[in-house]
């Protein structure tokens, strides 16, 4: 059975077709509501843009000019509406819900080891790092965006992309080494 | 190792993420391959990289999703938005992609295969006017009944979005109506709608007629 491109659906949306609209929705608002959730940390926050990032989708359709896919654009709408949130947002209110996830998780990182769970403790430190180290993590691995395309999500170059990849997986070979697990890198 | 080496050495371990992802370019997919089976020290390394991509993925899958209440809220400010024009310019690409995206892969199959028959008549037909014309010495009238696929009374169609390709083929059933090209800039088709010319009159009561039908959001007369 054939699927409709997003960028037909997208055409359609410029259009003003609902229909379109619910399937472009369908078919991405999870990723696009995880990507926002790493970043605002807050799951009210997170519905509260993806809903936002689709009524721009909706406005900003006929200017879609198909240079990149239409998730990588949309990625790009949503990251700027998260900054945006964590811009307003005072710095304690982040550093408790970060804790709060940490902790919600699963088990503190000792009980973790003892159980020699390296994902769980792996797990543990992706979401200890910075937002800037998360969001690059999860462009490479989660998204599988490209170089060019984190470059254009990320708007800096695609150079520093790969730079900022390495010493996000650097910083996290250090938290994993804290936890009392040395990969013997870097 | 010499500092060449380092530098090509330090540069695909940065590929390494993207290799593990799937979303390098072949070459580079190629050359990351090369290395990865000659050196072990990448190979381990590329090991962690695996183990970094599974646990995010993970990591992201046990996020969860949003409630209903995303797209409710969603469409409740669409509604709120100003009505929009049903049809805009849409870029050439995304036209082609639409037209072809409303077909069946088999019923594509059996138009690649008719536009080849097609194609190889016409080859046909001009080589034998070619040979015919060479042995003709006599007389001959120019005004035979023409066969051009030109010949007709045509209009210009815009069909509605929410239009589906059922939709249109009945429509041009139901009025004997045949697509002779398109899509067009502004997603507009060039339809044939009688096989000889007709009067101005009679032209546009088509025209008003066809402009009732649902799947139509615009129609003009065309040579």
């Amino acid at each position: 059975m054939q699927t409709t491109s997003d960028e037909v659906l997208i055409a359609r949306i410029a259009g003003g077709d609902r229909l379109a609209m619910q399937v472009l929705f369908a078919r991405h608002h999870v990723r696009v509501y995880r990507f926002v959730l790493r970043l605002v940390r807050n799951d009210a926050t997170a519905e509260d843009l993806i809903s936002e990032v689709f009524l721009d989708v909706w406005r900003q359709a006929g200017k879609f000019e198909g240079r990149s896919q239409v998730s990588t654009w949309m990625l790009s709408i949503a990251r700027f509406k998260a900054l945006s949130v964590l811009r307003r947002r005072p710095e304690a209110e982040l550093d408790d819900e970060t804790a709060e996830r940490i902790e919600d998780q699963s088990d503190d990182p000792e009980t973790a080891l003892a159980k020699k769970d390296k994902g769980a403790v792996l797990r543990k430190c992706l979401t200890a790092l910075s937002t800037e180290h998360r969001e690059i993590i999860d462009l490479v691995y989660y998204h599988e965006k490209s170089v060019e395309e984190v470059a254009g999500i990320v708007g800096i170059p695609e150079a520093t992309v790969k730079t900022r990849m390495f010493y996000a997986r650097k910083k996290l070979s250090e938290l994993l080494k804290e936890q009392g697990i040395d990969r013997g890198w870097p | 190792m010499n500092t060449k080496k380092k530098e090509a050495h330090s540069e695909l371990e940065e590929l390494l993420p993207w290799h593990a992802a799937g979303t390098l370019s072949r070459s580079d997919a190629r050359r990351v391959e090369d290395a990865l089976a000659h050196d072990p020290e990448l190979a381990r390394r590329y090991a962690l990289v695996r183990d970094e991509l599974g646990e995010t993925i993970h990591l992201n899958e046990t996020l969860g999703a949003p409630s209903a209440r995303a797209m409710e809220k969603l469409f409740a400010k669409i509604d709120a938005e100003p009505a929009r024009r049903p049809a805009v310019s849409l870029n050439l690409s995304a036209r082609v992609t639409e037209f072809f995206a409303g077909f069946s892969p088999r019923t594509l199959a059996f138009a690649g295969g008719a536009a080849v028959l097609a194609i190889l008549l016409q080859a046909g037909f001009i080589a034998g006017v070619m040979i015919k014309e060479t042995k003709t010495s006599g007389y001959e009238t120019a005004s035979a009944p023409s066969t051009d696929p030109g010949v007709g009374a045509f209009t210009l169609i815009r069909f509605a979005p929410q239009a589906t390709q059922d939709d249109v083929t009945k429509f041009l059933a139901a009025n004997k109506l045949s697509i002779a090209s398109g899509p067009m800039a502004g997603g507009l088709y060039k339809v044939r709608v009688a096989v000889t010319g007709l009067p101005k009159a009679e032209l546009a009561n088509i025209v008003k007629k066809l402009q009732e039908d649902k799947v139509v959001t615009f129609i003009a007369t065309t040579e």
